[in-house]
């Protein structure tokens, strides 16, 4: 695998099973992704970029093809060999947040860290960096049902680069937020993009999304249409 | 880790109070139910051993076959020396001669002639020697309503029923009218000490309580007894053990040739109380056995429900990177922890309501006047060791058992559906 190649696809296959045959979700999927990339899958409902999600997440095996992520092969690869690439290597940001009700903001972003193991002195001064990084400091005793949907956006997002993976995963990130928090929700991912150099895959129908995105996968029909490299992102200022 | 977890449970009242709560009152209730059972046929085994059967009785084979009949006159002869068998023989019980009577009782006035007269029927047991059970066992001093208990052999205590319809107080002569042993007519004149309820059912109209030595000058029965009752020390009835008793001694002693030779039987051979005692039993684990199934099913969905509730977190911290297996063994030992703690409150509960009952007594002696069936009218539950443990088959393996149902699923889950789940969440 390339140093610089984050993600390797090579002819992927994903069929499910549909009634007596099967459904291809994705064919003959080729590409790579490199270190730092703002990544997005676009597509219409069913084009395969969820799909591609799972995979590259660990969450899904390919049927036919490899894919090798943080020079991880994943074919083969057993449950837990697959939930510590998860744990160690990608954070996960979900539509709908998935902020544990009945734990503070400081107890959300601790989580993956808790997991990893870390001790308690470490774990404290990452979760502290990570809501200082999301402009959260203030709230690290509240809990998501007193947040706003922005806000738990932003613990999302704490939580998956407190322990500061190669990889993000975003689906549909700014689903359920409005304009303004989308925007903020973009702004401080591109940040941590620049600062921490941390690579960002999303699946977004979302055209504010798009905006940011340095880099844009159409699929369609589970195959690669267009691979877009975008020198100026509309909302991207700098580079 | 294990702090953050019992974090989770303690603030997630739905997933710890609620289930505490749910699951401690299923236990409570499990273990006084069982008490109760356990109680009431305790009650009424012990009622009819003392006033009728005893856990085992013995009595010449000929008296046993006419027992009806109350025949004074085929009663044990030599009472000590089979008492110093019987003692030597069974050790776990303790035995204890009876005389059963019946005649007239005359309530004199104060020329000597008849003031009021009544059928009586008299039962004898040792009140006054010093190692005697039987003020125990018939639970008298608290049950006196009027005087006092006998001191005297010739002292006796009338059932209040009895005593209000013949007009009797305490020190008055009540004379015995009857006939002893050997069949010869006999007038015998109790002092009256005072007067009981024996809290039983048709017991207390025609009932008068003597002394052993008393009935035996008044019935010329010197050194016999209709009956010798045997009682286990504990006054636990054990039906098999009592069976096997029975059946050895009958082995040894019973002679076919010698109408009088003893002959023993146990509570169940008696008054149809095997009957009883099957069907109580029965009965009793029916009940509770139907109990449990509900309250097991209960908990187990409660496991199950609040497994299925939480399959958004279990899908959130999968995609975290926590293993399944790690899912599962947490959520199996939170489930372990919510249900032992429930159960060892629920039956702490469960006993001490149980206890209460068994100390105080629930009184439904209003609701049976007018029936004669010699039973208690006090319902008491008794703490019993399986009291202790019973709880903890629904409290905890229930709970368990609906937790690993709901498990199955975060093994079984496709993780690809991960996103659309928790979606459809929101």
């Amino acid at each position: 695998m390339d140093d610089n190649h984050i993600v390797e696809i090579r002819e992927l296959v994903k069929r499910y099973p549909v009634g007596g045959g099967h459904f291809t979700a994705l064919r003959d999927v080729t590409t790579d992704v490199v270190v730092g990339e703002f990544t997005g899958l676009v597509g219409p409902s069913g084009s395969g970029k969820t799909t591609l999600l799972n995979i590259i997440g660990g969450l899904d095996a390919p049927s036919e093809g490899s894919v090798t992520v943080l020079d991880m092969p994943l074919g083969g690869k057993n449950h837990k060999e697959l939930a510590h690439l998860r744990r160690e290597g990608i954070g996960f940001i979900f539509q709908t947040f998935n902020l544990l009700p009945v734990y503070t903001v400081f107890e959300n972003v601790e989580f993956p860290l808790l997991l990893m193991g870390m001790n308690g002195e470490d774990r404290r001064s990452a979760v502290n960096q990570a809501l200082e990084w999301v402009d959260l400091m203030d709230k690290v005793k509240s809990r998501p049902a007193q947040l706003s949907g922005g806000e738990c956006q932003r613990v999302a997002i704490a939580r998956a680069i407190v322990k500061k993976p190669k990889l993000i995963i975003a689906d549909e990130p700014t689903a359920n937020l409005d304009a303004e928090n989308s925007h903020n929700v973009m702004g401080l991912m591109v940040n941590l993009n620049r600062e921490l150099s941390t690579s960002f895959m999303f699946a977004t129908h979302d055209e504010k999304v798009m905006g940011y995105l340095t880099r844009i996968i159409h699929l369609i029909d589970g195959r690669i249409d267009e691979d877009e490299q975008v020198s100026k992102p509309k909302y991207r200022e700098g580079k | 880790m294990v702090r953050f977890l019992i974090k989770g449970v303690l603030r997630d009242r739905s997933r710890s109070l609620l289930s505490f709560l749910i699951i401690g009152g299923c236990v409570t209730l499990t273990v006084f139910l069982r008490g109760f059972f356990v109680g009431f046929l305790d009650d009424m085994l012990r009622q009819s051993a003392v006033l009728l059967t005893g856990h085992v009785k013995v009595t010449t084979r000929a008296y046993a076959e006419e027992a009806d009949l109350l025949p004074n006159d085929l009663a044990i002869l030599e009472v000590d020396s089979l008492l110093t068998v019987l003692s030597a023989e069974y050790p776990d019980l303790f035995w204890s001669p009876r005389i059963t009577f019946a005649g007239l009782l005359d309530i004199p006035d104060e020329n000597g002639e008849t003031r009021t007269q009544s059928p009586m029927m008299g039962i004898a047991v040792d009140l006054l020697s010093e190692d005697t059970r039987q003020p125990e066992l018939w639970d008298l001093a608290p049950k006196i309503t009027r005087g006092r208990l006998p001191r005297e052999p010739d002292e006796v205590l009338l059932g209040e029923e009895f005593a209000s319809r013949l007009e009797v107080e305490p020190g008055e002569t009540a004379t015995f009218i009857g006939a002893t042993m050997h069949g010869g007519f006999t007038t015998y004149n109790f002092r009256v000490a005072g007067m009981v309820s024996l809290g039983v059912s048709g017991i207390g109209d025609y009932f008068i309580l003597a002394d052993l030595e008393g009935a035996r000058q008044a019935l010329d029965m010197e050194g016999t007894a209709s009956e010798i009752f045997g009682f286990y020390k504990d006054m636990y009835y054990d039906d098999p053990a009592a069976v096997a008793l029975t059946a050895g001694f009958n082995r040894i002693h019973k002679r076919a040739d010698d109408a009088y030779s003893p002959f023993m039987q146990a509570l169940r051979d008696q008054n149809q109380m095997g009957q009883i005692v099957d069907i109580a039993q029965i009965e009793m684990w029916v009940i509770i056995l139907i109990f449990m199934t509900v309250v097991t099913i209960v908990l187990w969905n409660l496991g199950l429900m609040s497994g299925l509730r939480r399959y958004g977190e279990f899908g959130m911290r999968l995609a975290m990177g926590e293993t399944q297996g790690h899912v599962f063994r947490t959520t199996l030992g939170e489930s372990a922890v919510i249900g032992l703690g429930a159960s060892v409150v629920g039956t702490a509960v469960g006993l001490l309501l149980t206890y209460l009952v068994q100390e105080v007594g629930i009184d439904y002696s209003s609701m049976m006047e007018g029936y004669d069936f010699p039973m208690t009218l006090v319902m008491r539950a008794k703490v019993t060791p399986d009291c202790w443990f019973i709880g903890f088959i629904p409290g905890v393996f229930a709970t368990m058992l609906g937790t690993i149902l709901a498990g199955r699923g975060i093994y079984k889950r496709q993780l690809s559906q991960l996103f659309k789940e928790l979606e459809l969440e929101a």
